[in-house]
C-alpha cells in the first residue's frame, strides 16, 4: 500500500531573505533580491546582476563549527546546509544520538558544487603544489557534498544522496524524497538543493547571451518572467530544503503539516520534436504535467496555482502554451500563475527546491505571492489566459492545489502536484 | 632554536582548531595520541602537517607525515627539520 506523505519542514537561504519566515514576508512583499555584482563588471561580464543571498559571517557560525568553517570556501555548501538544518528544526527533528537514525535520509541536488574552492585547487594543482590543498577540497566539491554535511550534522541512517538534472534539480529530489516514503523504504527524507553563486557558475550562461544586459543600472527591474520585455534570466543562487515525511510518522510525532505531495512526474523529451540541449520538447514538456496531474489522481479543474519555471527569456510564452495544452484551460478558467524567478532570479540548481518552498507556503498560509515586473505582459501570453490570472500583488486567498514545473537543460522535465492538507 | 616546552606551546597553537577532546588537549603531554587522545579526525593530520611547516618554515616529507601520530613524535620531527635547514 503507497504511503501519504506530507511536508513538515521548510529551509530557504534565498536571494531576498534567509529563512522561512522572513521569506514568506519578502515573497508576499515582491521583494527583489537581485543586485548589481561589481564583481561581474569588472570581469566584463554584460549582465552585471546577480541574486546573492545575504549570508553573513554571524549566521556561518551559527550553522558550522569554527572547524568546519576553516578553509571552506564552496557557498554551495553554505546554502545548502543552512538550509537544510532550517528545514530539519522547523520539523521538530532531533539530532540522532550514538546510534544513526535509520529511517531518515537525504537527497540534496546540486549542479555543480564548490566552484570556488575547486578554482583554489586547480591552481595549486597547475602550481605543483597539489600537497598542499589540505583535507577538504573533495568534501567541498563532490556533488554529494551537502549531503555529506548534513548527514553527519543531523546522524542520518537511511539514503544520503545528490541528484543533478540542471534547473530541474530541485523538484526532482523531491520527488525522489517522496518514491523513497511512498514504498517504505524511509520514514523521512531531507529533499533540496543549492546552487553556488559567482563569476564561475555563471559565466557559461553570459557567454551563451541569454542573461539580460540592459538593466545593470536598475537590478530590481531585470528579472520580468511573463513580460513582453523579458530578455534573459538573472542569475541567482542559494538552497531550498523540505522535510518530507510519511504520514503516519508525522502524525505520530504530532508535527506540524505544511502540505502533502499528491504526486508528480519526471522525464525527458528526448532532445525530439524541437527540444534540444537547451530547449525543451513541448509534447515532452505537456506530457510531464499531465502525468503529474494523473499520478496526483486530482482533475486538472482542481489545480489553483501553477507556480512556473518562467525564466524571463522568450521562452515563457511556449511554457504557457505547454500549461494551456496539458490542462485544457484558458481564458479566465486558467489557474493562477506566478514565477518566484521575479523575485530571485533563476537560482538554477537550486530553483527547484526554493520555488517549492514558496508553493508549499502558498498553500500553508493562504496566498498568492506575486509575479513581479509583469506590468507589460507578453501579448502573446494574454491572448492565451486572462490577465488577472498573473497576480500583480499579493492576493490572500485559501488554495488547495498548486503544481510546481521546472524544466533543464538536457530536455528535462519535472513536475509536482502539492495540496492543502486534508486529514 | 626553541626549547621543547616552545616547541610543544607552538605545536598546540596549531593544534587546537582541529581538537575533539578538550579535556585531553588541557592535559597535553608527549605520549599524547592526535587521534586516540584528542579524537582528531584523521584525515585533519594532513592540514596539521601543513600548519605546521608554515608555522616554522619546513617541508616534512611523506614518511615523516605518516610517524607524526603524537605530539612527541611531532616534536620530534620538528626539530629534525630545522637542524636540517
Amino acid at each position: 500500500m503507497r504511503k501519504r506523505v506530507v511536508i513538515t519542514g521548510l529551509g530557504v537561504v534565498a536571494p531576498n531573505a534567509i529563512g522561512t519566515s522572513e521569506f514568506s514576508k519578502a515573497i508576499q512583499e515582491g521583494r527583489s533580491g537581485i543586485t548589481f555584482q561589481p564583481d561581474l563588471a569588472d570581469l566584463k561580464f554584460s549582465c552585471q546582476i546577480g541574486g546573492i543571498p545575504p549570508i553573513t559571517e554571524e549566521i556561518k557560525h551559527q550553522y558550522f563549527s569554527d572547524l568546519q568553517l576553516h578553509q571552506l570556501n564552496s557557498s554551495g555548501v553554505v546554502y545548502g546546509v543552512v538550509a537544510g538544518i532550517e528545514a530539519w528544526q522547523n520539523a521538530g527533528l532531533s539530532v540522532a544520538g550514538e546510534e544513526p537514525d535509520w529511517d531518515s535520509g537525504i537527497v540534496f541536488g546540486t549542479g555543480m558544487l564548490g566552484v570556488d574552492k575547486f578554482r583554489e585547487a586547480i591552481y595549486k594543482v597547475d602550481q605543483g603544489q597539489v600537497r598542499r590543498l589540505g583535507s577538504t577540497v573533495v568534501i567541498q566539491t563532490m556533488t554529494s557534498g551537502v549531503s555529506a554535511y548534513l548527514g553527519g550534522m543531523l546522524g542520518c541512517g537511511n539514503q544520503l544522496t545528490a541528484n543533478s538534472s540542471a534547473c530541474a534539480t530541485g523538484t526532482e529530489a523531491l520527488l525522489m524524497a517522496y518514491d523513497r516514503i511512498v514504498t517504505g523504504s524511509a520514514k523521512r527524507m531531507l529533499a533540496g538543493s543549492c546552487s553556488d553563486h559567482g563569476p564561475y557558475i555563471w559565466g557559461g550562461f553570459d557567454a551563451m547571451r541569454v542573461l539580460p544586459y540592459k538593466y545593470n543600472q536598475s537590478p530590481k527591474r531585470a528579472s520580468r518572467p511573463l513580460s513582453a520585455t523579458a530578455s534573459g534570466f538573472v542569475p541567482g543562487s542559494g538552497a531550498g530544503a523540505l522535510v518530507l515525511e510519511s504520514l503516519e510518522s508525522a502524525l505520530e510525532r504530532n508535527a506540524t503539516i505544511y502540505a502533502e505531495v499528491l504526486g508528480g512526474h519526471v522525464n525527458s523529451g528526448g532532445q525530439r520534436n524541437g527540444g534540444s540541449m537547451t530547449a525543451p520538447n513541448s509534447m515532452a514538456v505537456q506530457r510531464c504535467i499531465q502525468k503529474a496531474v494523473e499520478q496526483a489522481g486530482i482533475q486538472v479543474s482542481d489545480i489553483d496555482v501553477i507556480d512556473g519555471h518562467l525564466t524571463a527569456t522568450m521562452k515563457d510564452p511556449d511554457e504557457v502554451r505547454g500549461w494551456v495544452n496539458a490542462l485544457q484551460r484558458s481564458g479566465a478558467d486558467f489557474p493562477y500563475i506566478n514565477s518566484l524567478k521575479s523575485m530571485v532570479g533563476h537560482c538554477l540548481s537550486a530553483a527547484g527546491s526554493i520555488e517549492s518552498v514558496a508553493a508549499v507556503l502558498e498553500l500553508h498560509q493562504g496566498f498568492i505571492y506575486p509575479s513581479i515586473n509583469a506590468e507589460d505582459l507578453h501579448p502573446d501570453i494574454t491572448a492565451m489566459i486572462a490577465p488577472e490570472k498573473i497576480p500583480q500583488q499579493r492576493i490572500r486567498k485559501d488554495i488547495n492545489v498548486v503544481a510546481k514545473a521546472n524544466f533543464g537543460f538536457g530536455d528535462v522535465n519535472a513536475c509536482v502536484i502539492l495540496t492543502k492538507f486534508q486529514p | 632554536m626553541q626549547t621543547k616546552d616552545e616547541l610543544i606551546a607552538t605545536l598546540k597553537t596549531i593544534v587546537k582548531p582541529y581538537v575533539q577532546d578538550e579535556q585531553a588537549f588541557a592535559n597535553v603531554t608527549e605520549k599524547t595520541d592526535f587521534i586516540n587522545d584528542l579524537k582528531i579526525n584523521s584525515a585533519n593530520l594532513v592540514d596539521i602537517a601543513l600548519d605546521v611547516e608554515e608555522a616554522f618554515d619546513i617541508e616534512i616529507d611523506n614518511a615523516s607525515m605518516e610517524r607524526m601520530l603524537t605530539v612527541g613524535s611531532a616534536v620530534d620531527i620538528i626539530t629534525q627539520k630545522l637542524a636540517e635547514k
